[in-house]
């Protein structure tokens, strides 16, 4: 009884009065009650073993959080670990030189990550960071809503067929789609998707490079084309330029609509936004690849998806590094897939995922042949926006695919 | 005398430098490199920033629209709240329940009432599309397409405002000396004569002052549009504030939006500058 007692008095000492305690903080934007408190708990076993060191999660809200980093990041007491999308901004953050590479202190525990997740924090054969989650774009559907209008998702695996499958679902009276357009970036999942289909999984390396005519050429053409087929069959719900993606979510647990294309968080925002606050059942839940197209460079095993994890700060502790290994341990993350938390970027947990949905993403993500983070996370906030502009305004008929991708490569010109 | 400016004007100064007068400074500067906000600015650019606003069709249609509003304000929201102050300002029964059920949304903050709105709005579960299905239309989705999502917004603007306006006459023409009315109406002024001729040259300074605020709101609104539309649909309803946060801010151009920043400064000084000028040099 004594001992424990002496133990913590001890610690509380070790942390306050001497002069070796010290803090990790690491911020992020999570919003999940039990994921934080994991994450929480994993800050208190690594002090456990190492009594000198707090660990302290802060969460910021998403639009605050990348607001305040920069200002944050250049302040006297910058974060030690700061959470990532990857892509433009982690490289803005990386030239200003606020960021340090941890190649070697990853290495030995590389394996364990999932490859391509680990990608997104790779630069010039650096690593910069260490993934955390990740997420897949896919279509989300109604079973009963595809059984009713006779449609089978497993045959949906070109665009015509797709195409197809929206025009049977429309004839049966009812929307084949749901999307918050009124947020824009839903909207460019198709375009990404598109993308990607027509000219393959590098295909924004090779954008950003000039090659092939750049954001103007033939590919960023197309897809603009695609979408603009789609959006003359009339697909989505009534207002859908004004919908948000939380009310989107909604009308999908609502059953207003058959699909929507999303990240596999749906399984659970469509439940919490449901006019019933219960939604679809998972078991009414289906989900599918987004399909190829004909003649494209693109498999239907690459993924759109994002891959979240944490970067380490310019001055952070030394042991910043370490405490991402030890947070990255199987035994913890194995419980986030469980919880439904979220789907871990550490190889072998995606068994341990409970949700029969996110599990089939999981697996399709494990078995991914690439995994393309979302297009305004790769190219920055800058040009990242203009994408979901063009998005929603090519389909609208707003603005022709040509001037949309001329819109595109004007904006990477000019960042 | 010059013991109690030595002591209380270098706090004000201060203040005022530091967080008025530096931070413009800075945002003059800011406007002249290609910035995303990381490090310190080093591509300087001169008026790059300046010509891509000019040449911006969404930037031109934010300050439209802020045009539009103004606009509204003075053709919509005053004659509303003039004809509302001369019901009110004279003592009948109700008539102070009614100047405080008017007055209430000013106190409301923009956020809530651009959030309850785009609540009101909503053509799937809000009343406004209920009403329009009930009278026979089919549901009304306001907010999905730039001119009806841009008119929610006048209004939303007009009933929010048009109570503080009204409390402004209300203030102006209780001041009004009675006896003026009592000379006009021995001189044979009719009711309608009276209000052109005695209440608004007596109210002038009030109408000068309320054109004001409105125009400034105008220039200065933000908070309501962003929960309502976002300046969306396709960025059509954007003002010029709400531009430079989704433009500047939110696309981490720090020199852009500086550049909108200022822009928008220069508008209002010269705005103010101007219109004490010519209009309130007497008041």
């Amino acid at each position: 009884m004594l001992k424990p007692l002496l133990l913590g008095v001890s610690l509380c000492l070790a942390l306050t009065g001497s002069g070796f305690a010290t803090t990790l903080t690491a911020v992020h934007v999570e919003t999940d009650p039990g994921e934080r408190a994991l994450w929480d708990r994993i800050g208190k076993d690594y002090t456990a073993q190492h009594p000198d060191i707090t660990v302290q999660f802060q969460y910021i809200e998403n639009e605050a959080f990348k607001a305040k980093l920069p200002t944050m990041l250049q302040s006297k007491d910058p974060p030690s670990l700061i959470f990532s999308w990857g892509g433009g901004v982690m490289l803005a953050q990386q030239q200003a030189d606020f960021i340090r590479p941890i190649t070697a202190a990853v290495q030995p525990f590389a394996a364990s990550l999932v490859p391509t997740a680990a990608k997104a924090f790779q630069s010039g054969g650096d690593t910069l960071g260490v993934p955390v989650l990740m997420s897949k774009v896919a279509f989300f559907y109604n079973k009963a809503l595809f059984a009713k209008a006779g449609v089978k998702a497993a045959d949906i695996k070109s665009w015509d067929d797709f195409l197809a499958a929206v025009k049977t679902i429309k004839a049966a009276g009812i929307t084949p789609i749901v999307v918050g357009a009124g947020e824009k970036w839903p909207m460019h999942f198709y375009w990404s998707y598109l993308v990607l289909r027509e000219g393959g999984a590098d295909i924004l390396k090779r954008a950003k490079a000039g090659e092939d005519g750049g954001f103007t050429g033939p590919v960023f053409v197309d897809a603009g084309k695609k979408l603009q087929e789609l959006a003359k069959l009339d697909p989505f719900q009534p207002g859908y330029q004004g919908t948000l993606h939380l009310q989107a979510a909604g009308l999908f647990g609502d059953g207003k609509g058959a699909m929507q294309l999303m990240g596999n968080w749906l399984v659970n925002t469509q439940k919490n936004n449901a006019a019933d606050s219960k939604g679809l059942s998972d078991d009414n839940i289906g989900t599918f690849s987004f399909p190829t197209v004909a003649g494209g460079k693109g498999l239907a095993t690459d993924a759109l998806g994002g891959v979240n994890g944490f970067l380490v700060s310019k001055n952070a502790p030394k042991e910043a590094e370490d405490f991402l290994r030890f947070f990255s341990q199987e035994k913890y993350q194995k419980e986030a897939a469980a919880k439904g938390y979220y789907i871990p970027a550490i190889v072998g947990t995606g068994a341990d995922v409970s949700n029969p949905v996110t599990k089939s993403v999981a697996e399709d993500l494990a078995h991914a042949t690439a995994l393309q983070i979302f297009f305004d996370q790769d190219l920055g906030p800058s040009v990242g926006r203009v994408v979901n502009d063009i998005s929603v305004a090519i389909p609208a008929g707003q603005m022709t695919p040509e001037d949309g991708a001329k819109a595109l490569q004007q904006a990477f010109d000019e960042q | 005398m010059l013991v109690t400016a030595a002591v209380f004007v270098p706090p004000a100064v201060l203040l005022f430098t530091l967080f008025v007068v530096v931070p413009m400074g800075e945002a003059a500067r800011y406007s002249f490199y290609n910035w995303n906000g990381y490090g310190v600015p080093k591509a300087f650019i001169g008026v790059k920033n300046y010509l891509q606003l000019f040449a911006n069709a969404t930037f031109r249609q934010a300050a439209l629209n802020n045009l539009l509003i103004i606009v509204a304000s003075i053709g919509i929201q005053l004659p509303l709240a003039l004809g509302m102050a001369l019901l009110l300002a004279r003592r009948e029964i109700g008539s102070v329940a009614f100047r405080m059920i008017f007055f209430l949304p000013y106190i409301l903050a923009d956020v809530a009432a651009g959030l309850i709105f785009r609540f009101i709005f909503d053509g799937d579960y809000g009343p406004v599309s209920s009403l329009a299905q009930q009278l026979g239309f089919g549901p009304l989705y306001m907010l999905a397409a730039p001119g009806t999502a841009f008119t929610a917004l006048i209004i939303v603007i007009v009933w929010k405002y048009f109570g503080f306006h009204m409390m402004l006459y209300i203030a102006g023409l209780q001041g009004i000396d009675r006896s003026l009315y009592e000379a006009a109406t021995m001189d044979g002024a009719k009711a309608r004569q009276r209000f052109w001729h005695v209440t608004l040259p007596q109210l002038a300074p009030m109408l000068k002052l309320s054109v004001f605020f409105s125009i400034i709101g105008a220039l200065q609104l933000f908070d309501m549009v962003i929960p309502l539309t976002g300046g969306g649909p396709f960025d059509q309803t954007h003002t010029m504030v709400s531009f430079l946060y989704s433009f500047g801010m939110g696309r981490m151009r720090i020199g852009f939006g500086s550049a909108v920043g200022v822009v928008l400064f220069a508008v209002s000084v010269l705005f103010a500058f101007g219109y004490q000028r010519l209009l309130m040099r007497h008041e």
